[in-house]
């Protein structure tokens, strides 16, 4: 299949052309150094967010969840920030963020743009990664919560040492499915002018007529994400064999 | 003497479906008192009101001269001095077995580490399940993790343990081991309230054995009397259908 596909783009009549424009040795090389450089930032900023992610999509998580009647406005609140930002793409919050919080000249908050590109980043994911908490926390058995008031625990209590722990250990490969995809997001921030491994790419494609650049920015991303995809795999295997042992 | 536990006039609801109705129960110290009946009689729901895990729509629970039925009442404050075990053990997987011991004790009593790990490893010891103390739930048996959870339940020293059928989850042969944990805490003393289908059981160790028949205590009395000699019609119908000829 792979070969048959191969043999049909590299016999169809404009090969040279694109081989010329999209697969050039010297080109490669010539953009690896500028690409290398930017690819750090998106490394940096993907670190930084997915910690934060972590934490407010938690706190999102939490605030659904909430049961006491003095939460409701909170309730509301987290309902209304999933709903809100999982629905507008992610390249318009980097472009309204990245582009409109600077401009807005306030004193004390930061112009850079990178900042806010991560801002529209973490807030787009947070919202995911809170219904994947939420989904987690569900799916432990009420009778855990009883279990755990009948010893006396509050509900908090009960959260923190019962049901969270459980939650976020069911969750772990949806979580990391999610992170496979920011990696690949970081992409985006080359929207707002940050000098990304993307931003570098296309400057040296728009200088030099040629796209190779993009090729090697898109193998730069999978030698990122291929390791946390198989490592995802293996997690859930490992946990599916240790939760079906000793049953068929 | 005034009970420990006084139930008057109880009554639960689920929609339009009465699962208890003008519940009257006296549970004094050292009392063991076994509820039968059939399932859905109300046992379960019972059990589960005395723990105000259910909201009670009419009556009083009184529980060492204080109205705990009163909304007023802080569950938790009711659930530090009755300890409760659940048919399905509940235990938590994620933690060993000494840290489900010692979760309620560090974190609700305010016991140090070392002293709720020192009373749990006493207790465990005591029932047989020192060597199992650092392994986790699901590696035990059924009967091992029903101890673990009447362990969990005993670490935090309650005034009262309720039992919710703790042995119908169990194969037979694992249904031994947990009732001689019973008997044992009967023996010394301990008050419970436990919901059983084991009649026999109920016959050798219950000091008052309740027979709950839709939703009401139809009738309650010693052993002896209940199990030879009961008065109501139903009662003498469902022991005639559990117990061996």
């Amino acid at each position: 299949m792979l070969l048959a596909l191969g043999v049909a783009i590299t016999s169809s009549p404009g090969w040279p052309n694109v081989k010329e424009l999209f697969f050039s040795w010297e080109h490669a090389k010539g953009v690896f150094p500028d690409v290398l450089d930017g690819f750090w930032l998106n490394v940096r900023l993907f670190l930084i967010c997915e910690v934060v992610i972590l934490v407010l999509g938690l706190l999102v998580a939490l605030a659904r969840v909430a049961r006491s009647p003095w939460l409701a406005p909170v309730r509301v609140l987290a309902v209304v920030y999933t709903d809100l930002l999982r629905g507008i793409p992610t390249l318009l919050l980097v472009l309204m963020l990245g582009f409109g919080m600077p401009a807005l000249g306030l004193q004390g908050v930061p112009i850079s743009g990178t900042f806010w590109a991560g801002v529209a980043l973490v807030l787009s994911y947070s919202a995911y990664v809170a219904e994947v908490f939420r989904a987690g926390i569900d799916s432990v058995h009420p009778s855990q919560v009883a279990s755990a008031q009948a010893l006396g625990l509050s509900r908090p209590q009960a959260l923190r040492f019962v049901v969270v722990p459980q939650a976020v250990r069911r969750v772990v490969p949806p979580l990391l499915n999610d992170f496979v995809s920011l990696q690949k997001d970081t992409a985006l921030v080359s929207a707002v002018a940050v000098f990304d491994a993307v931003f570098a790419a296309r400057d040296y494609a728009a200088y030099n007529f040629n796209y190779t650049p993009y090729v090697v920015v898109a193998a730069f991303f999978v030698v990122l994400t291929v390791p946390l995809a198989r490592f995802t795999d293996w997690l859930q295997r490992r946990w599916l064999a240790r939760e079906r042992a000793g049953q068929l | 003497m005034s009970a420990l536990l006084e139930v008057r006039g109880l009554r639960k609801a689920y929609g339009d479906r009465l699962v208890l109705d003008s519940v009257d129960l006296d549970v004094h110290a050292h009392d063991v008192v076994c509820l039968i009946g059939s399932s859905g009689s109300g046992k379960s729901t019972l059990l589960r009101c005395l723990d105000l895990l259910e909201d009670v729509d009419d009556g009083t629970i009184t529980l060492g001269g204080v109205e705990i039925s009163d909304p007023l009442v802080d569950p938790r404050e009711v659930r530090k001095r009755v300890g409760m075990v659940f048919q399905a053990y509940n235990l938590f997987p994620h933690l060993s077995v000494l840290d489900n011991c010692t979760l309620a004790p560090r974190r609700v009593h305010g016991d140090s580490k070392a002293a709720a790990e020192e009373r749990a490893l006493g207790l465990l010891d005591q029932f047989g399940l020192a060597e199992h103390a650092r392994k986790h739930p699901d590696r035990l048996s059924g009967g091992q993790q029903q101890r673990v959870a009447l362990v969990r339940a005993l670490c935090t020293g309650p005034d009262l343990l309720l039992l919710d059928e703790i042995t119908a989850a169990l194969d037979p042969e694992l249904v031994g081991e947990v009732l001689t944990i019973v008997r044992d805490l009967a023996a010394a003393g301990t008050t419970m309230v436990l919901a059983t289908h084991e009649m026999a059981f109920a016959r050798d160790v219950a000091t008052k054995v309740c027979f709950l028949h839709q939703g009401r205590i139809l009738e309650q009395g010693p052993p002896d009397q209940l199990f030879t000699d009961p008065r109501e019609d139903r009662t003498r119908q469902f022991l005639a259908r559990v117990l061996p000829a």
